[in-house]
């Protein structure tokens, strides 16, 4: 699993990838940074609730060619006839996308300790807003590597996986035109956008984190299976 | 080392391996001859856990592929049809990677640098994959599967793709391997598994049909003690002086093939060895013999003669000439 997790890790790095992903947020966060803090309110939870627009379209970056790749050169023999379990394979890459994914949150500490720096605040807001962003793209990323596990392509991978991502996360404002009230209702609980806002207020949710967290898992053991299945057909 | 029983794998309502059967001991070389689609591949998959079997067992070194997965691939090292390399790595990056993924023990720099000397890449071990030739990229597949010492080595086509010379390095290669590692071994070219093999399995049609030596196999197929005499001589003369040895069933002349020599094709009475009588006749008369050959088949006309006439094991071995009722009689 350590091997899979280096291998993949470096390979973003190898690739522009990570630094297209790693450009798109540290620019995003440092300009809305930049517009609080001259507006005279910094609050970095408020910014890392922003990154949202970004993580739409950066987890299907990350994951569109983690599975299908490897299906398309056929790599994926070297992975399965070595001993490693299926679910190491798919725990091994998940971790290396979720890492170039946190790094992407590495100016928002710069931005914290700048803030308390000045200002006497409670560091707590910031830090669950960052797990709230953590867990949203742990579950976004295991389900961008299910849809990668499906094709040998990853431009179809990329593409399905941002038409999802757009309705899973938007979906609440999708509907808000409808007029049957259990249909609204039904697709505000599942909206992602609205389990992630809730880690905006400090309210501690313990729902939240156990929907972002069931969905990560639902998603992870569906890529296994998606793999074993394959050796079955 | 290699114990495979009843194995069958069905893909939809496609049959690619049907109920084979077949065991490797330790050390030896065995080499999987078949046409395009015959199964070798399939079967190879499923020995190194790569795919599921639908019915039937498969042990390694006494562990079952589909119960203890992680035992057997251990014990295996694979080197697939088309090796999987992840080209934008640099070869030892690539060997460094698999030397992590299969978990081994051994001093690690020492030994990534042991096999890339073995297999004569150690001088392309900081370029990247992608800008190699196709015999490179063969090679450090190759590397790949020798990665951790393995007991047991799968090699689909291992010189495929390779030019003269370096099929020559893999083949010795190979039979540098077979000294202590169980080798199986799938090829289209004959010649290079009657090269490392002592044992062939011809498979047809996700059938075996034929399990033995090669030697055996071309003999008893061809099952014909004609030869090839090359005489300096009279081509009339000769053709009734043969004629006349004894146990000679028939000459023919096949004509001038060498300037002043002249080929002849004697074929025996039941079978028996007539070379001594030939020479012994050609002597006497005071003509020089200049060759004399056994008019055997070779490897291949064995093979295609088995998979284009025969679709499964007993017709396979009738064709070869083995009599399996009376052996069962006597028994």
């Amino acid at each position: 699993m350590l091997a899979i997790f280096k291998r993949e890790f470096k390979a973003f790095f190898a690739t522009p990838v990570a630094y297209i992903i790693l450009t798109a947020f540290y620019l995003f966060s440092g300009w809305r940074f930049s517009l609080y803090y001259g507006a005279g309110y910094p609050a970095v939870e408020g910014i890392i609730m922003e990154l949202a627009i970004i993580i739409v379209f950066v987890t299907p970056l990350l994951t569109m060619r983690l599975m299908s790749e490897e299906r398309r050169q056929k790599t994926d023999q070297a992975l399965l006839t070595a001993p490693v379990t299926i679910f190491g394979i798919v725990f091994g890459k998940f971790l290396a996308a979720f890492c170039v994914y946190a790094l992407g949150f590495l100016p928002t500490i710069i931005f914290q300790i700048i803030v308390m720096s000045l200002v006497e605040i409670s560091i707590l807001p910031y830090l669950y807003a960052l797990f709230g962003a953590l867990l949203l793209g742990a579950a976004l990323i295991s389900i961008g590597m299910f849809i990668s596990s499906l094709t040998e392509s990853s431009v179809v991978s990329a593409i399905l996986n941002f038409v999802i991502n757009i309705l899973i996360i938007y979906s609440s404002s999708l509907v808000s035109s409808v007029s049957i009230s259990w249909i609204v209702t039904a697709v505000e609980k599942i909206a992602f956008v609205n389990a992630f806002n809730n880690f905006g207020t400090t309210v501690f949710s313990i729902p939240d984190i156990f929907y972002f967290i069931s969905i990560t898992a639902a998603f992870l053991f569906l890529s296994v299976r998606s793999l074993e299945k394959r050796r079955w057909s | 080392m290699i114990e495979v029983s009843g194995l069958s794998k069905r893909y939809g309502n496609h049959l690619a391996v049907n109920d084979v059967s077949f065991s490797v001991e330790k050390g030896e070389v065995v080499g999987f001859l078949g046409p395009n689609g015959a199964g070798k591949s399939t079967i190879m998959n499923i020995l190194t856990g790569y795919l599921s079997l639908t019915q039937g067992e498969v042990k390694i070194d006494g562990f079952d592929v589909m119960e203890y997965p992680e035992e057997v691939k251990k014990r295996i090292g694979y080197l697939p049809e088309i090796p999987p390399l992840y080209i934008d790595m640099k070869v030892s990056e690539y060997l460094d990677f698999i030397f992590d993924l299969k978990k081994v023990k051994f001093p690690k720099k020492a030994h990534i640098n042991e096999v890339m000397k073995l297999v004569k890449i150690d001088h392309v071990a900081n370029r990247l994959i992608k800008n190699l030739s196709k015999g490179y990229r063969q090679r450090v597949g190759f590397a790949g599967a020798l990665i951790g010492n393995p007991d047991v080595l799968i090699l689909d086509e291992p010189t495929v793709g390779l030019d003269p010379k370096q099929i020559i390095e893999i083949r010795n290669l190979i039979a540098r391997l077979g000294k202590n590692h169980t080798i199986i071994l799938s090829s289209h070219i004959l010649s290079e598994i009657q090269a490392v093999c002592k044992r062939v399995i011809i498979i047809n049609k996700g059938q075996i049909i034929a399990d033995d030596t090669p030697e055996v196999l071309s003999d008893r197929l061809s099952n014909d003690k004609s030869i090839v005499a090359r005489i300096i001589c009279s081509e009339k003369d000769m053709l009734e002086t043969l004629k006349t040895v004894k146990g000679v069933k028939s000459v023919t002349s096949l004509g001038c093939k060498e300037p002043n020599s002249v080929d002849f094709l004697i074929e025996p009475q039941d079978n028996c060895d007539i070379r001594a009588d030939v020479f012994e006749r050609v002597s006497s008369r005071g003509k020089t013999l200049l060759s004399l050959q056994s008019n055997k088949i070779s490897l291949e006309q064995v093979f295609l003669r088995l998979t284009e006439e025969a679709s499964n094991y007993e017709e396979a071995r009738r064709l070869l000439g083995f009599n399996d009722e009376e052996k069962e009689e006597n028994e």
